[in-house]
């Protein structure tokens, strides 16, 4: 449970060298696609406004200026056609990093994603690699219309042969995008659009920990929070709240949702003995059901109480002027922190 | 001394003028003929198009509307051998077919029977229970050989599963085919030491791996072509379309070859489409060619064609090989409870074994001998695949965890674990 002491002495020492800055997420993942495309000549970028616009958040500002229409693709606007194309393209060896504009735009490519993309590797028995990226700005919390605000994982984590993974600070953006890059396996790299423009410091010489260990944020000891990507912030808040109350709440980043980290979960819900998963796609079938299962099996004799899960309703998003009651909020993870301590 | 008007005689295109219903009914009868008019406009600019610059002055825009019936009398048709098996001149693409030696043709001849002969094997050895499942090529051995050997062995083909012949052409050992059929593996074979890719079911979705790898060799700046395989059912998927608009825009190396076998499992073509599928290219802004698909030398021929095409960088081409599918979609299938015999009957005066046939015999390019060391070799072959194919055992259980990812991932590791355990509980009670 040192890891969080780790992360920050880590960043605080590497503040004073040159190689830190403080940075936004979506300039965390610009620089680490800048990175990629300048180590690998295999790596593309391919996606819709990804070229001349930057993409319709800037994520890829800049990089077609200085890599080219060759490597920095605008695409049709077919999303099939971008993830079929792209696995056509690592076939021929190429790493492709495609980008999916929003979140609900993604459904027109699940069949390439979970009929092709996951399956291919499999099929061949090995013998062929598909190391393709595919990223997702995803989740609500702007004010967008209807398809912008969706949180999809869980769609993707049911299906074998992908991995699923989602960075909460700019940090851990940079860092996970130059390992979601060098998997050999397909990656959806799920983007909390709403911490795009989060700042934290970033290290571009640190050493990483393994792409999908999930890590302690908080240390606590009354009760678990575990969440990733949007939700994890909002947890470090319900954390700061609860202390003003006297509770000492744990906070886990899991980072990775396929494959999911249970074992650091394990360990903090048999310190805390009681769990809430946070994430902001729908509870029913959503990702908090699976780790609620799996923690109920793993440490039935340790858990006070079930775990309880914190998450959108089985409604379709709402228009954005509802969407902060949909949303899991300070208040929502609060009640269900109270639920928890109460058994 | 009145002048006749022929309008009285005509539907009112406003009668009524209150029924909205009846002026839809009218305006769509007066817009059939337009859509006729676009299609005929459409088809002589493709035609124009398609034998690209080689063309001598092309007299085909002189010609009547083409039918479309994909009789040998289709002005639209390339073809180079009747179906009796008479070799008519074709000015565009003789040239890719004049260097054939005798032996080509015999080896093409021998390249079609012997996948027949696989392919009837095949289905064989589904009716004993050695296969789950065949999908049979019967009848599309020429539109699969012709296109098969017009491919260098640098290009690459993204095939649909019911390629054999194609695979044939690529080296690719007709009983690696058979694993997914028996139910062994889904796929297996390396794609990349035949540049042959796994076969794909969902239909239509390799179009766009095809694209995808043209656009990398154009990158790599390499002269191979990528060849795509899909059916007329296949050509109304969306990732075809999408597929069309991508190697477009990208003008990338590829060429669409659509084997038009007539049914898509029990919907006839008419459902798919209702222009000629090689005209669908047009919109795209690269030529279609609709060629007979059941003369091995006019599909070697026009596949050349659109191969070299890919490689000096002209982009993609549609294909239509006009074949027939001569027998039911798979072994589950009955096709006699959608389609009557005489069609079949009809298609069986095209086979295209027996036209190649017809042309080596009157020309003298193959004696006797040939066939029956033909039939021999056939036979061999027909052998080995049974034997292969009972031979083949069943996968170790622990291959379904395998290569689900390329670097692994914590939940197989645990759930491979849980089923070893599971496994040997078993062994345990059994060995005590």
């Amino acid at each position: 449970m040192t890891m969080a002491a780790e992360t920050v002495a880590s960043t605080n020492a590497a503040a004073n060298t040159v190689t830190s800055k403080n940075m936004a997420m979506a300039k965390a993942i610009n620089d680490s696609l800048r990175r990629a495309l300048e180590s690998d000549p295999k790596v593309l970028i391919m996606g819709e406004d990804v070229g001349k616009l930057g993409g319709v958040f800037r994520v890829t500002d800049g990089l077609q200026k200085d890599f080219g229409e060759e490597r920095v693709i605008d695409t049709p606007l077919a999303e099939s056609g971008i993830v079929g194309t792209a696995i056509g393209l690592a076939l021929r060896g190429y790493r492709p990093v495609v980008e999916i504009q929003f979140d609900g735009f993604v459904f027109p490519a699940y069949d390439q994603i979970v009929t092709q993309l996951a399956k291919m590797h499999a099929r061949a028995l090995g013998k062929i690699k598909l190391p393709i990226v595919i990223r997702i700005p995803y989740g609500g919390g702007i004010g967008a219309v209807e398809h912008h605000s969706e949180s999809p994982e869980a769609l993707f984590a049911h299906v074998a042969g992908l991995k699923i993974v989602s960075p909460a600070n700019a940090s851990d953006a940079y860092w996970m995008m130059q390992q979601a890059i060098q998997s050999n396996d397909p990656v959806i790299f799920f983007e909390p659009k709403r911490r795009y423009w989060d700042k934290a410091v970033v290290d571009t010489e640190a050493i990483p920990g393994p792409l999908h260990k999930a890590k302690v944020v908080r240390e606590g000891s009354d009760l678990t929070l575990a969440a990733y990507g949007p939700m994890v912030k909002l947890c470090l808040e319900v954390a700061n709240a609860a202390a003003e109350e006297g509770r000492s709440l744990e906070v886990l980043d899991l980072r990775s949702v396929s494959p999911l980290d249970f074992d650091t979960i394990q360990a903090s819900v048999e310190k805390t003995r009681r769990l809430v998963v946070v994430h902001e796609a729908p509870v029913f079938f959503g990702s908090g059901a699976e780790i609620a299962a799996r923690i109920t099996e793993r440490c039935f004799y340790h858990l006070e109480a079930p775990v309880l899960r914190v998450g959108g309703y089985h409604a379709p998003y709402p228009p954005a002027r509802l969407e902060d009651e949909y949303l899991p909020g300070l208040d929502r993870v609060l009640d269900a922190v109270d639920r928890s301590l109460a058994y | 001394m009145t002048v006749e008007s022929t309008a009285a005689r005509k539907p009112r295109r406003s009668a009524g003028s209150k029924t909205g219903t009846t002026r839809t009914t009218d305006q769509s009868a007066a817009d059939a003929p337009a859509v006729d008019a676009q299609a005929t406009a459409a088809k002589r600019v493709t035609a124009k198009r398609a034998p690209a610059k080689r063309a001598p002055a092309k007299k085909q825009a002189a010609k009547p509307a083409a039918k479309r019936t994909g009789t040998g009398a289709d002005p639209d048709l390339v073809q180079l051998l009747t179906p009796e098996g008479r070799r008519v001149e074709n000015a565009d693409y003789d040239p890719y077919v004049s260097a054939l030696t005798s032996e080509d043709l015999r080896g093409l001849y021998r390249d079609m029977v012997l996948t027949r002969r696989f392919d009837a094997e095949a289905t064989a050895l589904q009716r004993q229970g050695e296969l789950g499942l065949w999908a049979s090529l019967l009848g599309q051995e020429a539109a699969q050989i012709g296109s098969g050997r017009a491919t260098r062995p640098d290009d690459y083909v993204f095939p649909t599963y019911r390629e054999h012949g194609v695979a044939w052409c690529r080296d690719v050992d007709p009983t690696n085919l058979l694993g997914m059929f028996r139910g062994v593996n889904n796929g297996g074979w390396d794609p990349n030491s035949n540049n042959f890719h796994l076969y794909t079911i969902v239909i239509g979705s390799q179009t766009l791996h095809a694209t995808g790898y043209a656009m990398g060799v154009v990158k790599d700046g390499a002269d191979s072509a990528v060849i795509a395989y899909f059916g007329d059912g296949a050509s109304s998927q969306g990732d075809v379309a999408e597929s069309f608009t991508f190697a477009s825009v990208y003008n990338a190396p590829v060429v669409f070859f659509c084997q038009n076998n007539q049914w898509a499992i029990s919907e006839p073509t008419e459902r798919q489409t209702r222009v000629p599928l090689y005209q669908r290219a047009q919109g795209y802004g690269f030529p279609g060619v609709r060629v007979d698909g059941n003369d091995v030398l006019a599909v070697l021929a026009v596949t050349k064609w659109a191969l070299e095409r890919a490689r000096h960088g002209e982009g993609p081409t549609l294909v239509e090989a006009f074949t027939y599918r001569m027998g039911d979609h798979t072994t589950s299938d009955d096709a006699s409870r959608y389609r009557h015999d005489d069609e079949r009957a009809a298609w069986e005066a095209k086979d295209p074994i027996a036209r190649l046939r017809a042309y080596l015999e009157a020309s003298n390019h193959a004696n006797e001998g040939f066939f029956a060391e033909l039939e021999a070799e056939s036979e061999a072959l027909g052998r080995r695949v049974r034997e292969v194919v009972r031979a083949m055992p069943d996968p170790d259980p622990f291959a379904m965890f395998e290569h689900t990812y390329a670097d692994g991932h914590a939940l197989v590791d645990e759930e491979r674990a849980q089923f070893a355990a599971y496994q040997a509980s078993f062994a345990d009670v059994e060995g005590a």
